[in-house]
């Protein structure tokens, strides 16, 4: 599959941005935090500065932007539609809770159920992302448990660097901070395995012998296109990647969305604020270059069954 | 509204397309494109139509596969275009409802007017069947030629898709196949029409008829030949004032 820019900026940006909502809601909700407004007010500026600018992202990739608002019109079928829906209403209670927090510093009462409905909004718009991918048949690489799995753990792991950051910054120290830090990332770096070594070792889904009804003839192989230059279906479904790139960028990816911020978080933890603050900077910055290139091969090493009909030997 | 509707009519208009007679000549596909250009889903955009990088926008295209080895080994030329499914999940995941399938015929169509180009169903589709007008920011496929099958400035006999009236093998057939006794149902019944890839559940209306097994003649060992001409007994040659004339020539 063809990777596009605007959907790779807009669901790593957007999903960093729920997780650090999600985290911020659980914080308040479990009243493991002050309501220190400066704090809040930093915290809900990165988180809606990403989620806003992705959902922008996401518009370029469409031909009519002026009409994004009738996508919110099909929640009863489409996953596109569900996650338009969600992303828009979850607005209301994100912004009831940044007011609790910002304005008034309270996080009990009213205000502590906002921080319960940001925890739930934050997941489902997630996971509503996540399902327009994983409902897709004709992509293995997408339709399987780990897609809605691998989403939200890269989710929480980028928006748990990005808490970490907001805690240096105002020298906060609660342990429990450093602990989510150390198993969120450990939680993405897990499933993520696991989802490349589902895909190494997964059987051909759709063998071009069922794809022509043909293979009682015996094998199957392409002898003429229908077209000279590749056209829209080529250009957008026949993505291909080398497999000795694709390794050296899993191993890329590694080192960018977990290794580096993730060792960076833990020396940072207990250490002179003047080493601190720019190593959690510098988390956060390959967190997300990390994870821009953990979701640019999940495009690029994705494989669509109408390929089958130009060539590919396999889906 | 995106959701698959309710078929109240049982009608299933769809293709049956006989790889058997297929012979690979593109006017289908080049039918379509004529067509369609000024049809419902008009225009249908090309590229650099005249340059290095000509592509565009086509509801059909002839695909040619090598099926076997060897000497068993067919040329199969194999036409694609939407299958108008029972179950699509284009029309399921389109976010604005502007992929629908009509309740009353299954014909799947886009409603250009709301669709936004987000191309989801183009990766819906396990056939490749939508194609995206980059110059109109819309999705487009075929139509099943819906502008000429209810067309009643047409003729009766020219109310089936292009592609159908085209073809100059007789390899596509056009009709009902919800209606089990309809001349299309039949000819699936008789020649084992089948889906492509079934797997996938999306249970396409167009079936697809297999090429018929070689004949006997030509898997024996030894194939028929044809008796080369200057071995043939004098007696076959021609008679009374040809060869009278033929012996005046050689002389």
């Amino acid at each position: 599959m063809h990777p596009a820019y605007s959907v790779i900026f807009f669901t790593t940006f957007s999903g960093a941005g729920y997780g650090l909502l999600f985290l911020m809601g659980l914080f308040a909700a479990a009243q493991w935090i002050d309501p220190v407004r400066w704090f809040g007010f930093t915290g809900f500026f990165f988180a809606f500065s990403m989620i806003v600018s992705g959902l922008i992202a996401s518009t370029y990739h469409l031909g009519h932007p002026e009409r994004a608002w009738r996508a919110l019109s099909q929640w009863r079928s489409s996953w596109l539609s569900r996650e338009g829906i969600l992303a828009v209403t979850g607005f209301v209670p994100f912004s009831f809770f940044a007011m609790g927090w910002v304005i008034f510093e309270n996080h009990s009462g009213a205000w502590r159920l906002m921080a319960v409905l940001t925890i739930l909004f934050a997941v489902l718009t997630v996971y509503a992302t996540s399902m327009i991918y994983a409902t897709l048949r004709t992509v293995r690489a997408w339709f399987n448990r780990h897609t809605v799995r691998v989403y939200l753990a890269f989710s929480l792991w980028t928006g748990s660097v990005w808490f970490n950051l907001l805690a240096h910054l105002f020298d906060l120290h609660t342990p429990g901070i450093g602990m989510i830090v150390v198993i969120t990332g450990i939680l993405a770096l897990w499933l993520k395995r696991k989802y490349w070594m589902f895909l190494d070792t997964s059987p051909t889904w759709v063998p071009p012998e069922h794809a022509t009804g043909l293979g009682d003839l015996g094998s199957v192989k392409l002898l003429d296109a229908p077209n000279t230059q590749e056209n829209y279906v080529q250009q957008e479904m026949g993505f291909n990647i080398a497999r000795k790139h694709a390794e050296k960028l899993r191993r890329w990816a590694f080192f960018t969305y977990f290794l580096i911020p993730w060792s960076l978080a833990l020396i940072t933890f207990e250490s002179d604020p003047w080493i601190k603050i720019p190593g959690a900077i510098l988390a956060v910055i390959m967190v997300m270059v990390g994870t821009m290139i953990e979701r640019w091969l999940f495009f690029a090493e994705a494989k669509h069954t109408t390929m089958l009909y130009y060539g590919a030997s396999d889906s | 509204m995106t959701e698959i509707p309710q078929n109240t009519s049982g009608k299933k208009l769809g293709l049956v397309i006989d790889l058997d007679i297929c012979v690979g000549c593109h006017a289908c596909a080049v039918n379509c494109k004529e067509w369609n250009t000024s049809g419902h889903s008009a225009p249908l955009p090309d590229n650099d139509p005249f340059g290095q990088n000509a592509e565009g926008v086509w509801f059909n295209r002839v695909h040619t596969f090598e099926c076997g080895q060897g000497a068993d080994s067919r040329t199969v030329h194999f036409p694609r275009s939407c299958l108008h499914c029972e179950q699509p999940a284009c029309v399921e995941v389109c976010p604005t409802g502007a992929s629908y399938k009509r309740a009353e015929d299954g014909i799947v169509l886009v409603n250009e007017d709301i669709c936004i180009g987000c191309k989801l169903c183009s990766w819906a589709c396990p056939y490749g069947a939508r194609e995206y007008d980059g110059d109109s920011g819309v999705m487009k496929k075929c139509t099943l030629c819906i502008d000429r099958i209810y067309n009643e400035n047409l003729e009766e006999t020219d109310r089936v898709p292009v592609c159908v009236s085209t073809c100059p093998a007789n390899a596509r057939h056009f009709g009902d196949l919800g209606d089990p006794i309809s001349e299309v149902s039949r000819m699936v019944e008789e020649r084992q029409g089948y889906d492509l890839m079934p797997e996938l559940h999306y249970q396409p209306v167009n079936k697809y008829l297999p090429p018929r097994p070689k004949s006997a003649d030509y898997q024996s060992e030894q194939p028929k030949r044809l008796t080369p001409v200057a071995a043939r007994p004098e007696s076959e040659e021609a008679g009374g004032l040809f060869r009278w004339i033929d012996r005046v020539l050689t002389r």
